[in-house]
């Protein structure tokens, strides 16, 4: 895919940002440093040759171990002579477009797009609360799909799969590999001694 | 004359509220029947889906995502798959991907209806839930004759599909398709000229397009305020160019407009389903026949040592994914609806992520209720056709 006049007509436009082309094969697709991320979403949308007014979805991916552990992905699309933007006196043509941030794992914060795209409200919420990845100037961040006393954020890598704990639902969670280690050992030895207690009354 | 004093009252409707289609909470602040503010609270259903689909293989995904969106379960497998497949580079017979538009065309209808039905019942029309329900069941029943399951077939696979079409299903299929406009125009009947219809449906809810597009809706929704914009026409899957259709639009905006604009839908979707019935044999090909992928037929792993250890290592190990992302949107029954998978090279999806458009629908709950009557809620939640299932996932 080819993003050359993209990325070329976007370091035009901010001057300072940094912006690689990444080739996923499926769509174009851009990495954005986080200090310019709102000037070159304000251009993604209001330029005139791209009017990317369609934000799909604002997720993250965790790379852990890797670092930067964090990557916040924004899915955009053009949809052509479908909608126009205010400026704009022509459509452009559709495409779609995947701007990726990379976050470091001690510093995972980011901007919020909320001001420039509103929809992002609610899906940045979901990645605050399953990524724990704080958006700065998000009018309303707060847990979303999980309850709002929980702890730890589901959806990161060193979060456990299986969890037994004798728990309600405010305390840690967080478990450290040995506690996660001894709870599935634990739980192995359980689940023997009642398969052998099953065949013990069978007999 | 002594002041009147008056306050603002704070509502909880739902979780448990018959016309919230499932769990949905919304805190609405009332003066008198004035809705004030509301805010959506979600998660009740949230099962972890995406957190389970990191453990699993690829092809072991599918039942779980299908579960997401409930009332169109084949349109999530078909944009899981599209997503994978991407990944994974294969190419499907023509024979596949048009069984796969027949049977995402005929799962949109089936969602439509069960809206229509619950929509219907929610502001008074009790009938058409049952004239609704009476077509959606000939439609369960073809997805039982395609995989033994009514709701949740899990019949698209990686790779195509998980065995040859039934014996009558064109027979099935045409039936339905055959009766299905004339029920139509019953609908029709019952509904879009209704006085009391129109009294609770015209003018309600209504959203601008600036608005729309600000909020990210996309699909009927978008399409009810003039923005004709379909995953299928303008970034087309599955060869959907190669099929005659047109994208219903109106212009108001309101929930009357995204009823008829649904309604609309449905005869193209039989348009469609008519040309890709004709397209498909009743017997050949239905996967990609790459044995790394899929499962080789039944007569070469019994008689054949190599397809018997294929076989095996398909259902112990799976298969692995190339390194790379993948996110190809379909037009689901309630708009743009995709997953973006990530591979790490490995039998194990590192990430999937669906973008829910129920989830992006209620986040835009608030902007069309606000400043209405608290009757009018219910009328609304029903147009935005949300599935508590998707929203949470």
């Amino acid at each position: 895919m080819d993003t050359q006049p993209l990325t070329e007509l976007l370091r035009a436009a901010v001057p300072g940002a940094s912006i690689d082309s990444l080739d996923p094969g499926d769509m174009p697709a851009i990495a954005v440093n986080r200090e310019h991320l709102l000037d070159v979403c304000a251009t993604l949308r209001d330029h005139p040759a791209l009017q990317f007014a369609f934000l799909a979805d604002v997720t993250a991916v965790d790379l852990y171990p890797a670092n930067p552990r964090f990557e916040i992905v924004y899915h955009l699309a053009c949809l052509g002579p479908h909608y126009v933007t205010a400026g704009a006196a022509a459509p452009a043509p559709p495409a779609r477009l995947r701007m990726k941030v990379r976050l470091p794992a001690d510093d995972a914060r980011i901007p919020s797009v909320t001001a420039l795209y509103p929809t992002a409200a609610w899906p940045e919420r979901e990645v605050f609360d399953l990524f724990g990845i704080a958006f700065e100037g998000h009018h309303d961040l707060r847990r979303i799909l999980m309850p709002e006393d929980w702890e730890g954020h589901p959806l990161r890598k060193d979060y456990p799969v299986q969890i037994r704990k004798e728990t309600a639902s405010w305390s840690p969670l967080q478990l450290t590999p040995e506690e996660f280690a001894r709870n599935i050992r634990e739980s192995q030895a359980r689940a023997d001694r009642d398969a052998r207690g099953k065949s013990d009354r069978r007999d | 004359m002594p002041e009147l004093r008056s306050e603002t009252m704070t509502v909880n409707m739902g979780p448990q509220h018959p016309s919230t289609h499932g769990v949905l909470r919304l805190v609405l602040e009332l003066d008198g029947e004035n809705i004030v503010s509301a805010d959506p609270t979600i998660g009740f259903l949230h099962t972890g889906i995406e957190k389970t689909a990191e453990q699993k293989k690829w092809q072991q995904v599918i039942p779980l995502v299908e579960r997401m969106d409930y009332l169109g379960a084949q349109s999530n497998s078909l944009a899981y798959c599209l997503s994978v497949e991407r990944l994974l580079g294969i190419e499907l017979p023509d024979r596949v991907t048009y069984i796969r538009v027949l049977i995402a065309e005929l799962q949109r209808l089936a969602s439509h209806l069960v809206w229509l039905g619950t929509h219907g019942m929610e502001i008074g029309a009790v009938s058409v839930m049952l004239y609704c329900f009476r077509e959606r069941e000939q439609l369960l029943n073809i997805n039982e004759m395609l995989a033994g399951f009514r709701l949740f077939p899990s019949y698209i696979r990686i790779g195509g599909l998980r065995e040859d079409l039934p014996r009558g299903f064109h027979a099935a299929v045409t039936e339905f398709l055959d009766k299905f406009p004339g029920k139509l125009d019953e609908y029709h009947k019952l509904l879009t000229k209704n006085h009391v219809w129109l009294g609770r449906t015209k003018g309600v809810g209504r959203l601008s397009r600036e608005k729309t597009m600000e909020l990210g809706l996309v699909g009927p929704l978008a399409r009810a305020v003039g923005i004709a914009y379909d995953v299928r026409k303008t970034f087309p899957y599955l060869k959907y160019d190669t099929f005659e259709f047109n994208v219903p639009t109106q212009t108001d905006g309101d929930v009357y407009a995204r009823y008829l604009v649904k309604m609309d839908e449905m005869r193209e979707s039989v348009k469609i389903c008519r040309q890709a019935l004709e397209r498909i044999s009743p017997t050949g090909v239905y996967d990609c026949k790459d044995y790394r992928i899929v499962p080789p037929p039944k007569d070469r792993v019994y008689t054949e040592m190599e397809a018997l250890i294929q076989h095996f290592l398909l259902y112990s190990q799976g298969f692995n994914v190339p390194k790379g992302e993948a996110y190809v949107p379909v037009e689901g029954a309630r708009g743009e609806h995709g997953f973006y998978v990530v591979s790490d090279g490995t039998n194990r999806p590192l990430r999937v992520k669906s973008r829910a458009p129920s989830f992006i629908a209620c986040q835009a709950l608030p902007h069309m209720i606000i400043g209405g009557l608290i009757a009018d809620v219910i009328a609304v939640i029903g147009s935005t056709d949300v599935v508590m299932g998707d929203v949470d996932r």
